[in-house]
């Protein structure tokens, strides 16, 4: 709908009105020219879905790791809050598991007052005694920043004293603009302390790590078994079911496939600085999204039987879901849909929405950059502030024991006529015109636009799903999966379309009338003489 | 109840200007609790003979919230009764929150008896956060005395804090007594001093001038006038103890702006000195 933007806007003061509009952007031809503003501070006031730094550190990032003690220094809300809130599921072969537990040291005023370096240590000789783990991960919150624990010192004293992996983290939750801040932080750890740090080589030439996939519902689990049927090998998965014994292996892996650009692609990029490891940015949510990732993949490795077997890959999912993929396309043909998640899956949807005649006309990033948005191409000219200065950036060296170019130069120049490599179109490119992109929705403008747009269908995540459905729309969760899932490759787009198709048909958020509807919510009788009132 | 918070500039002789003066105003009768607000906790060492040996915030440490008043509250010289709140060692921790967690605890503890007829704060150095600036918030100490002399340091650090005070004044209602020269036989010293309270729009309340007196009676572990009541320093002390006890002049400073401060400097000590 024209001038959308302009009616949302036009509730909020001067001040407000001159920031937010630098951050929503209505889709038309001309649009290619115009920039978003991404990654800055929210306004205070505004009900915004942003998370902390440590948790996209601890959250995000690091809590997947199934063979990682993760404890949260800190006050027990913030380790109890990030526990088991992203199903992100992992199995491992023996059952020891770390996921399933929360490790917090619940520090105390005392602690806050004498420091909390002593209670740090006895919880990991607590932890290492009662659970023997290979490696221990330490991650800060707000108060351990105000009283400068030294986490570091702790680690190293760690390692020499169990003989085991220790890796701090200074993800302090005040630290940055949002949980992008923690995912870069946890990036670092990971690029320092982990990766390289193994030698175990690959079976095979087609050895791929998987980044930015969190394992979400399972997702992670339905990529790697299409990966693994054309006959790929997966080194590691970064992060989901991902545990730190593959990670340090992933430097002897020939490609990186990037899912979640936001969040991972620090890793893919020093990865390519120090071991030549080139990457692509893959996308498996979506039936045409992951045929046209798959044959990218093929393309790379350019071996005729990895190609035919790609092939006769897509054509055998294809046809197992063939009679499906119609039904639902029949029923969702022609909806609309709004999207707000995180840094990456508010493009990766439009894909899978699209499969099913689904068109999306609002789509924001709670964190995203600007080349999240626009593309890799404007990070040249992406402006730093205090707020990016905080988090650390490091510069890694080419590793000349490692450092490989799998293909030859000529090699390189001819496939890159066909696939892009370390690069990333961003989502506006991708977007119809009319539709609207708006970086870091706020719960009034989440309104404002359902009355202005009128989507069929929101998804985003926990703290709007019930502004959505009060206001009738069909929400589906899409940091969850609302118990659902796995959503990725061509089964993972039916499991979807069938969740999406119930909300749809069974709209009985719509049918249901709020008593405060048609029914006064004060009672009140009108007092006369004034005496008593 | 009057409570009384004495800032300055560290190792300007706050604790020894405060446990003095409390002894002077002990001397007359007054009922006085000193709450020391330094983590190295030896602001009531001349009152109580030796360094206390509970602090507030080791025993919430050791024994949990579950204190008993009598152990940390000691009474002293004069029946001065004497709290230290403690605080980590240098270097870990937050000494800050230690004083917000101490001041709480002690109220909640019941320590602010109504027949108190003071209560002195004795704050480390400057005011470096909030949680030093806790003795001035609202509802603790109205009134404030800066120790200072006519060294440079000192009087900026006083100029600084009447920073503090002028924006606690808004919000707490506390009020800037006076300055207290704590001598340092610096040129031109008393009156510079007398020209920067006047400037600040306060006094200077007392010249308290250098006596080998106060030393000798610290190494004793005694107040002056414990140590030697008859002496003239001791004297010295009752009059600072009595001007403090009468104050009428409390007043929000208006701190002076960094040149203006250096050209009183100019003016009063240092030129002469060149």
């Amino acid at each position: 709908m024209p001038n959308s933007k302009a009616k949302v806007l036009d509730r909020y003061s001067a001040k407000v009105y001159k920031n937010r509009k630098e951050h929503i952007l209505e889709i038309d031809e001309c649009t290619e020219e115009q920039q978003i503003a991404a990654n800055s501070r929210s306004i205070p006031g505004i009900m915004t879905n942003r998370g902390c730094c440590y948790a996209g550190c601890k959250g995000v990032v690091l809590g997947p790791l199934k063979d990682v003690l993760l404890i949260t220094h800190g006050p027990i809300g913030c380790g109890f809050y990030s526990w088991g809130t992203r199903r992100n599921k992992a199995k491992t072969e023996d059952g020891r598991n770390f996921i399933q537990y929360c490790f917090s040291t619940d520090m105390q005023e005392p602690d806050v007052v004498f420091g909390g370096e002593k209670k740090l240590r006895q919880a990991i000789q607590e932890a290492y005694e009662i659970f023997k783990p290979s490696c221990i991960m330490i991650c800060s919150t707000c108060p351990v920043g105000l009283i400068g624990d030294d986490i570091h010192a702790v680690a190293a004293e760690t390692e020499k004293k169990y003989g085991i992996r220790c890796v701090a983290y200074s993800c302090e939750g005040y630290k940055g603009v949002s949980q992008s801040g923690g995912h870069h932080i946890a990036n670092n750890g990971v690029m320092r302390r982990v990766i390289g740090t193994g030698d175990k080589p690959p079976k095979t030439k087609f050895s791929v790590n998987l980044l930015g996939e969190y394992n979400i519902g399972g997702d992670g689990w339905e990529t790697e078994r299409l990966l693994k049927r054309i006959g790929y090998e997966v080194v590691s998965v970064m992060t989901g079911d991902g545990s730190v014994e593959t990670l340090q292996n992933a430097h002897l892996a020939n490609l990186n496939l990037v899912q979640c650009h936001r969040s991972i692609n620090y890793i893919a990029e020093m990865m390519k600085t120090r071991y030549g490891i080139d990457w692509v940015k893959v996308n498996f949510i979506g039936i045409d999204a992951t045929i046209s990732t798959l044959r990218e993949i093929a393309l790379y490795f350019g071996d005729d039987e990895i190609t035919a077997r790609t092939e006769s890959v897509i054509a055998d999912e294809l046809e197992q879901i063939s009679a499906e993929r119609a039904y639902y396309r029949e029923k969702l043909k022609g909806k609309t849909a709004a999207l707000f998640v995180g840094g990456s899956r508010s493009h990766h949807y439009q894909y899978l929405l699209a499969d099913f005649g689904v068109k999306t006309v609002l789509a924001g990033h709670e964190f995203g950059h600007r080349d999240d948005y626009e593309g890799r191409k404007v990070i040249p000219n992406i402006k730093e502030d205090a707020d990016n200065k905080n988090i650390e950036h490091i510069e890694v060296e080419r590793d000349e024991n490692h450092y490989k170019s799998f293909h030859t130069p000529e090699r390189y120049a001819e496939l890159r006529q066909s696939i892009q490599l370390e690069e990333y179109h961003g989502l506006i490119p991708d977007m119809q015109a009319g539709s609207v992109v708006v970086d870091d929705l706020n719960h009034y403008e989440t309104e404002a636009f359902l009355e202005e747009l009128k989507p069929d269908i929101f998804l985003s995540g926990i703290k709007d799903k019930y502004v959505l459905q009060k206001a009738g729309v069909l929400s589906r969760q899409l940091h969850s999966y609302d118990y659902s899932g796995p959503y990725s490759g061509f089964k993972g787009a039916i499991n979807f379309a069938r969740d999406i198709t119930m909300g749809i048909y069974t709209p009985v958020w719509s049918l249901v009338t709020p008593p405060w509807k048609n029914k006064p919510v004060l009672e009140g009788a009108l007092v006369q003489g004034g005496e008593d009132a | 109840m009057r409570q009384v918070a004495i800032y300055g500039k560290g190792g300007i002789g706050k604790s020894t200007t405060t446990q003095n003066l409390t002894a002077g105003l002990g001397e007359m009768g007054k009922r006085i609790m000193i709450v020391g607000c330094d983590p190295k906790a030896d602001s009531t060492r001349l009152i109580l003979g030796g360094l206390a040996q509970q602090t507030v915030l080791d025993t919430l440490r050791e024994e949990g919230e579950d204190i008993e008043l009598d152990l940390v509250l000691k009474p002293g010289f004069a029946g001065i009764k004497c709290v230290e709140s403690g605080g980590p060692e240098p270097g870990v921790g937050c000494a800050g929150r230690g004083i917000i967690t101490s001041i709480g605890l002690l109220e909640r503890l019941g320590a602010y008896e109504d027949n108190l007829d003071y209560v002195f704060y004795d704050v480390l150095g400057d005011v470096v956060c909030g949680g030093f600036a806790m003795p001035i918030r609202e509802g603790k100490a109205q009134e404030i005395y800066i120790v200072a002399s006519g060294e440079m340091m000192a009087l900026y650090a006083a100029n600084n804090i009447s920073k503090g005070i002028q924006k606690y004044a808004k919000t707490g209602g506390c009020r800037l007594g006076g300055i207290i020269c704590n001598s340092r036989r610096v040129d031109g010293e008393k009156e510079l001093v007398g020209a920067f309270a006047k400037e600040l729009g306060t006094q200077m309340i007392h010249f308290v001038p250098r006596d080998n007196m106060v030393q000798r009676a610290e190494i004793n572990k005694k107040t002056v006038i414990d140590f030697d009541p008859a002496c003239a320093q001791a004297d010295e002390y009752r009059t600072l103890a009595r001007n403090i006890d009468e104050n009428q002049m409390f007043v929000i400073p208006k701190p002076l702006s960094q040149d203006r401060l250096e050209e009183l400097l100019m003016q009063h000590g240092l030129m002469d000195a060149v």
